[in-house]
């Protein structure tokens, strides 16, 4: 492989791979910061007790999530370099406005809110996780306004000594429409891998203690079962807000980048009104689009295209000529574009990655809301399920809208190649800004560099992730009773959790110090 | 002032906010095996940065960050030629942010201990790394008439980059020995002022030798001054702490960083990458800047926000700034989490 190949492998994998852990953060931050706050307003122990509960779920991964994080930032500059020119007066004043506005917020406050118990007031230790949950929030507009702009670059001109975009309207930037449908989906999207993991862990949990004969009166069974039903409904209720939003969403990509949505739907060529496709079959991994045919149903595709049925949808052999005519049938001669100089251009994404992709994407959202709707159903009236189908199955469905997630992003960052800046069709032609991926590669580095950072990332990535799943899995078996030890010293046990928490109401920083050292009572919770 | 050279100033600003920051959490974690014998003691000085190394971290990200959103020219030229010395860089910085939240995850000696052992390599590492990318694109890094690296992978990794590696791991332990010293109370108070009482004036050696070649290179009056006082804050930072006044040592040895940083990016301005090869290939701010309309929202931007952070980022050292001790009983025996 060259350059160009190795460094797209390395950024899917590390990127993919974050974006593992960025949807727990934000939807399980979301669901952390209510329970938080009905505790505060309620009082009742069992709120407390899920807010202490899956805090510590969310913290042991969002620590995986600001490491890797890191590589996302240096990324650009070390594999990417011309990339990183080109896009030079946008993207990079995107990346620092969400280090300095959202990331800052985000780590101060979460420090804030982990050691911040029995040391600031109750509200105001509240307040720090939602100076939190908020700065995650912003921090994924920020990035998505950043992605969104390679989708669909608007507000910039091409600057014709260099050739490259030089920004005149920030303000479109932001608001870009690509922007705001992403983040919507983006956001939903993730309270749908919160949903699925209250779902999955408090259904388990819920069968546990029924067969142990464990009291269905006690705090920690409400516990399980206010978890259960929060993500239940945050489930449905995501998914269905998943649909609309990734309906709006495909209706821009229509006029915005029309081979990545026929390509979804390995459509060949133009008709009008367009089927839906369920299933392919035939050579897809070819890239040859007359060698697929499907199971469809029709009209369907012009509606979700255009909300009508009977309007034409483009198929794939149309555009890819309309695109050869417009940007060149092959890549130019430059040795700028490295191996790929005077090669035909394939203006079609992979077919097999975004048609599989996009229904994976629908298929495993689908698991999920089921499994939600499975939860509300098997808890209803007080019951608790015992079914182990039924409460494995919701274990196992948590994975569901991660894949989601994952390959949500496989398609639509697949599906704008050869692109990495796909030219903006509302723009006249000769003002349009585009970039292709095989011009973004790092002249200077060579393979051999580009394969060992590969290999270096991909294996402590994958040593990360064992230990993140060792110690998730353990402290979630474990759960929230603490019949298996005495309390330490100097540690209330949570069953009166006025005297150990609660009493930050009137704790003020001043008097910290008269307290005894409660630093470990806080770590326990904090680590 | 225009806003390339007002934002080579704040890019200055965020990096030497970024080093005088996390600086002394580079320092205690790399303290841990000097003087943290005791398991009481080692919890002690990670209990002493714990609520502040992520937000510390944050300037990293923020300075990296705006190298690239104001200087792409920069950012797009420094990071390929130290390519896996950046890399490098960023295993240890991963490998150190985990070992912080997950060492506290699980409760053996041999697991405490080994992400211990992780904490403390994984900030040599970033300190050695940080430091030699800044000296590196400071003193000179082999780069051609285009901004591209010439010779192998590691090329980078001259001389130069090395001073800057040892300069700021140096001084980083010494101001990790006077935050302890701060921040502690007990035996690691007594061993981190006696480590800083001996080390501090060699410590400051690297730093102070790394400014000095970038003020003899291309420096002014002023960085000639600038270095001046770093080296007198040496002094000042000394003395203080051999009369137990910690407060003013930290400050002045946080002095030592703070001039010695003005006389760095002060002399080395208007370039931001330095060519080894021939000045001429010398990338500057004006090659490397964005757009005046770039710049401008940036201004705002950070000119609203950078108050904002530094306020709430105080109140937070406000929160914390009890003076730690260790707990009587050891080791450390945590009970299970929600305990």
């Amino acid at each position: 492989m060259d350059v160009l190949d190795i460094a797209r492998w390395q950024f899917g994998i590390t990127t993919v791979y974050h974006f593992l852990m960025v949807p727990l953060t934000i939807g399980l931050g979301i669901l952390v910061a209510v329970m938080h706050t009905m505790w505060v307003r309620t009082d009742k122990p069992e709120w407390l007790r899920m807010t202490r509960f899956w805090g510590r779920v969310y913290l042991i991964n969002f620590v995986l999530g600001v490491a890797t994080g890191l590589v996302q930032e240096f990324q650009f500059g070390l594999a990417w370099s011309e990339y990183s020119r080109f896009v030079g007066d946008v993207f990079g004043s995107l990346l620092a406005l969400e280090a300095l506005l959202a990331f800052f917020l985000e780590s101060t406050f979460l420090g804030l809110w982990i050691f911040g118990w029995g040391r600031i007031p109750k509200k105001v230790h509240l307040a720090t996780l939602w100076a939190a949950v908020i700065g995650s929030i912003v921090s994924a507009y920020f990035i998505i306004a950043a992605n969104s702009w390679m989708q669909h670059p608007v507000g910039v001109v091409t600057d014709d000594a260099t050739g490259r975009p030089v920004q005149v309207d920030f303000f479109a930037v932001l608001s870009n429409n690509t922007a705001l449908a992403a983040f919507s989906h983006t956001i939903v999207a993730a309270l749908m891998v919160a949903g699925a993991a209250l779902v999955g862990i408090g259904l388990w949990h819920l069968r546990k203690r029924k067969l142990a004969g464990a009291p269905t009166t006690d705090p920690d069974h409400h516990v399980w079962r206010r978890s259960v039903r929060l993500g239940g409904y945050v489930s449905v209720a995501a998914f269905l807000l998943t649909a609309v939003t990734g309906d709006y969403q495909a209706k821009l990509m229509y006029e915005q980048q029309p081979l990545k949505m026929s390509s979804a739907e390995a459509l060949c060529t133009t008709e009008a009104p367009a089927p839906f496709s369920i299933f392919a079959f035939g050579k897809l991994g070819s890239n040859e689009c007359d060698e697929v045919h499907s199971w469809t149903v029709p009209y369907l595709l012009s509606y979700l295209a255009h909300g009508d049925f009977s309007t034409a949808v483009p198929g794939v052999n149309e555009l890819q000529e309309e695109y050869s005519a417009a940007y060149g049938a092959t890549y130019p001669d430059d040795p700028s574009f490295g191996d790929k100089a005077g090669e035909p251009i394939d203006y079609t994404p992979l077919l097999a990655v975004t048609y599989w992709n996009f229904r994976l994407m629908i298929g495993m959202g689908m698991v999920s809301a089921a499994v939600g709707g499975y939860a509300l159903w098997s808890t209803r009236k007080g019951r608790v399920p015992t079914n182990p189908i039924g409460v494995y199955g919701s274990v196992l469905a948590i994975g569901a809208p991660f894949v989601a997630n994952a390959s949500g992003w496989i398609f639509t960052e697949m599906g704008r190649q050869p692109f990495v800046v796909y030219p903006n069709p509302d723009v006249p032609r000769e003002d349009q800004v585009y970039f292709f991926t095989a011009q973004a590669v790092s002249p200077g580095v060579t393979a051999t560099e580009v394969w060992t950072s590969l290999i270096g990332l991909t294996l402590v990535y994958g040593a990360l992730a064992v230990v993140e799943l060792w110690l998730l899995t353990r402290f979630v078996r474990r759960g929230v009773t603490t019949s298996d030890g005495a309390p330490t010293p100097g540690h209330t046990p949570e069953g009166s959790p006025d005297d150990d928490v609660s009493g930050g109401a009137d704790v003020t920083p001043g008097s910290a110090s008269t307290r005894r050292d409660s630093d470990d009572d806080v770590l326990s919770f904090a680590y | 002032m225009d806003l390339q050279t007002l934002w080579f100033a704040a890019v200055a600003v965020l990096w030497t906010g970024f080093l005088l920051l996390e600086g002394f959490d580079f320092g205690v974690a790399a303290l841990i095996p000097v003087i943290g014998r005791k398991a009481a003691d080692r919890h002690l000085m990670l209990r002493s940065i714990g609520p502040l190394w992520d937000g510390n971290e944050v300037w990293l990200i923020t300075a990296a960050g705006a190298v690239f959103a104001a200087f792409p020219g920069w950012y797009a030229t420094w990071l390929p030629v130290l390519y896996l010395p950046f890399v490098l860089v960023l295993f240890g910085l991963i490998i150190r942010a985990v070992a912080f939240e997950w060492r506290h995850s699980h409760h053996t000696a041999q697991w405490d201990s080994t992400w211990t052992h992780v904490i403390t390599a994984g900030s040599l590492i970033a300190a050695l790394g940080v430091g030699a990318a800044l000296g590196g694109t400071t003193l000179g890094l082999p780069i051609d008439g285009d901004g591209i690296r010439v010779g192998g992978a590691f090329a980078g990794v001259t001389w130069s980059a090395l001073l800057g590696g040892v300069a700021l791991l140096a001084w980083s332990t010494v101001h990790g020995a006077v935050f302890l010293a701060l921040k502690t109370d007990g035996p690691v108070r007594v061993a981190a002022r006696r480590f800083a009482v001996r080390w501090s004036p060699v410590a400051a050696l690297p730093l102070l030798a790394w400014a000095g070649l970038v003020h003899l290179r291309s420096g002014t009056f002023v960085t000639g001054a600038l270095w001046l006082v770093a080296a007198l804050a040496v002094l000042v930072s000394w003395t203080r702490i051999r009369v137990d006044r910690e407060g003013q040592a930290f400050t002045a040895w946080a002095v030592v960083m703070l001039a010695s940083a003005a006389t760095i990016f002060g002399a080395v301005y208007p370039v931001v990458v330095v060519s080894s090869i021939d000045p001429a290939f010398s990338v500057t701010i004006a090659e490397a800047s964005v757009s005046d309309y770039t710049l401008t929202i940036m201004t705002w931007a950070a000119g609203v926000g950078l108050p904002v952070v530094l306020g709430y980022q105080t109140w937070t050292y406000w929160v914390f700034r009890k003076r730690l001790t260790a707990e009587p009983e050891t080791p450390h025996t945590e009970e299970p989490v929600n305990a």
